[in-house]
């Protein structure tokens, strides 16, 4: 069986960080499996948790009054689900939940934190990561907003 | 192309379908009873009294007795095609334009993107692609609609999506309700998907700042620009590079297109001024 470091070395977002890292990132790992419509993350809870989704499907919601819930955008295997635990006030903006099936790895974000308040070459090697996957999550957005199917385009 | 290429010829609507609230599909007696074109050419379709707009071919290559059109009801000449029904006349003139590489693709990966209306241009490819699968490697499509009510040929997509050697992946930009699919932009499919880069075609349509991002993403991937084509739209008119409506800094796109090599219009879908 493949130990949690080596899924973590083969995953596109942790390329490149130096093995030292990935041990320690790893030591923060677990895997976790969630049922078909089982909330991973609730808006407003406190994000100490970041996963990386291996397979299954999980819908980033919000719920809008008098207009029901909207997914958002939905994650499937290999993408990095939350990043709030990286940024003040630490709070999940969106409820997550998963859509079928869904086994990943949870990582400890509240421990990240603190490791990479003391180590800032672990804290840049992660952020640069994290605002990676955040510039896609902006550029996925402002796509849709645009709206480009719409009639006339 | 034709003996006459601006004389438009009679055909017949044998059946028209509404696809989506606003897409209509046309299946045509063509008018030789026989029309062979190559797959992502297109017809200029005549409603008379109301007009003539470019249309790409949506149907069958292997199928010449049968000419399919796909129309967004838009403008008044896309309107009064999509209220043709059975039995009534229209005028067709074509094929034209430039196709798919199909055969240059052999032994590739072969990625197709589609977005919204996108995808009727990329049927007859995806159909030429199944029919001769093993001349291909990985052959998948990736498809994004704005909600789950547009996502057109859902029917042929869920008979794709259940083959063991073709990857059907479909997102919608917006969902609410009982939709259990995909949500997000077409392009955030490509990043879950297998292929080999160093060896893959990629062939791409839909609206032109989609098309721009999917590059970017295959470029990320590591697919060779000279291997990602896009199917360009323009106000086509005369079809034969005589009017020049569709020109396109030194492209006619009605000749030279509407396929393209990404490489050759890279730098001109970015300008504002073309």
């Amino acid at each position: 069986m493949k130990q949690m470091d080596e899924i973590l070395a083969e995953h596109s977002f942790f390329r490149g960080l130096p093995r030292p890292y990935l041990e320690l990132v790893a030591g923060c790992g677990k895997n976790v499996r969630f049922e078909a419509n089982q909330f991973i993350a609730r808006e407003g809870e406190d994000a100490d948790t970041f996963y990386l989704v291996r397979h299954g499907a999980v819908a980033l919601e919000l719920h809008l009054p008098n207009r029901g819930t909207r997914t958002l955008q939905t994650l499937g295997p290999g993408d990095i689900l939350g990043w709030s635990w990286l940024v003040p006030p630490y709070r999940w903006r969106f409820d997550a939940r998963a859509v079928e099936p869904t086994r990943a790895i949870a990582l400890d974000g509240k421990c990240l934190r603190e490791k990479c308040e003391t180590d800032h070459d672990l804290g840049y090697a992660l952020l640069k990561r994290f605002a990676y996957v955040l510039g896609q999550r902006l550029e996925a957005t402002r796509l849709q907003l645009l709206d480009v199917y719409g009639a006339g385009s | 192309m034709e003996a006459e290429p601006l004389l438009p010829a009679p055909a017949t609507v044998l059946r028209a379908r509404r696809d989506t609230p606003d897409v209509y599909t046309l299946e045509l007696e063509p008018p030789a009873g026989e029309f062979h074109f190559a797959p992502g050419q297109f017809n200029m379709l005549y409603a008379f009294g109301a007009g003539e707009v470019p249309i790409s071919i949506s149907g069958d290559p292997a199928r010449p007795e049968h000419l399919v059109h796909t129309i967004r009801a838009v403008g008044a000449v896309s309107g009064a095609l999509a209220r043709l029904r059975r039995g009534d006349a229209l005028g067709v003139r074509g094929p034209f334009g430039s196709a798919w590489p199909l055969e240059a693709a052999r032994g590739d990966d072969v990625i197709v993107i589609a977005g919204g209306l996108g995808l009727a241009p990329l049927r007859p490819a995806i159909y030429r692609l199944l029919a001769e699968r093993g001349r291909y490697g990985r052959v998948v499509l990736l498809y994004g609609a704005r909600t789950p009510a547009d996502i057109l040929y859902a029917r042929e997509l869920e008979r794709w999506r259940a083959r063991f050697d073709l990857e059907v992946q479909v997102s919608v930009d917006r969902a609410e309700g009982d939709w259990r699919g995909n949500v997000g932009v077409v392009t955030s499919l490509l990043e879950r998907v297998k292929f080999d880069p160093l060896d893959a075609s990629a062939f791409v349509c839909g609206p032109e700042v989609m098309m721009r991002f999917a590059a970017v993403e295959l470029e990320r991937r590591g697919v060779a620009h000279e291997r990602i084509h896009v199917s360009l739209e323009r106000n086509m008119k005369c079809a034969v590079a005589l009017c020049g409506r569709c020109q396109f800094g030194p492209h006619f796109v009605c000749r030279d297109g509407p396929v393209f090599r990404y490489d050759r219009v890279r730098d001109l879908m970015s300008k504002r001024e073309v």
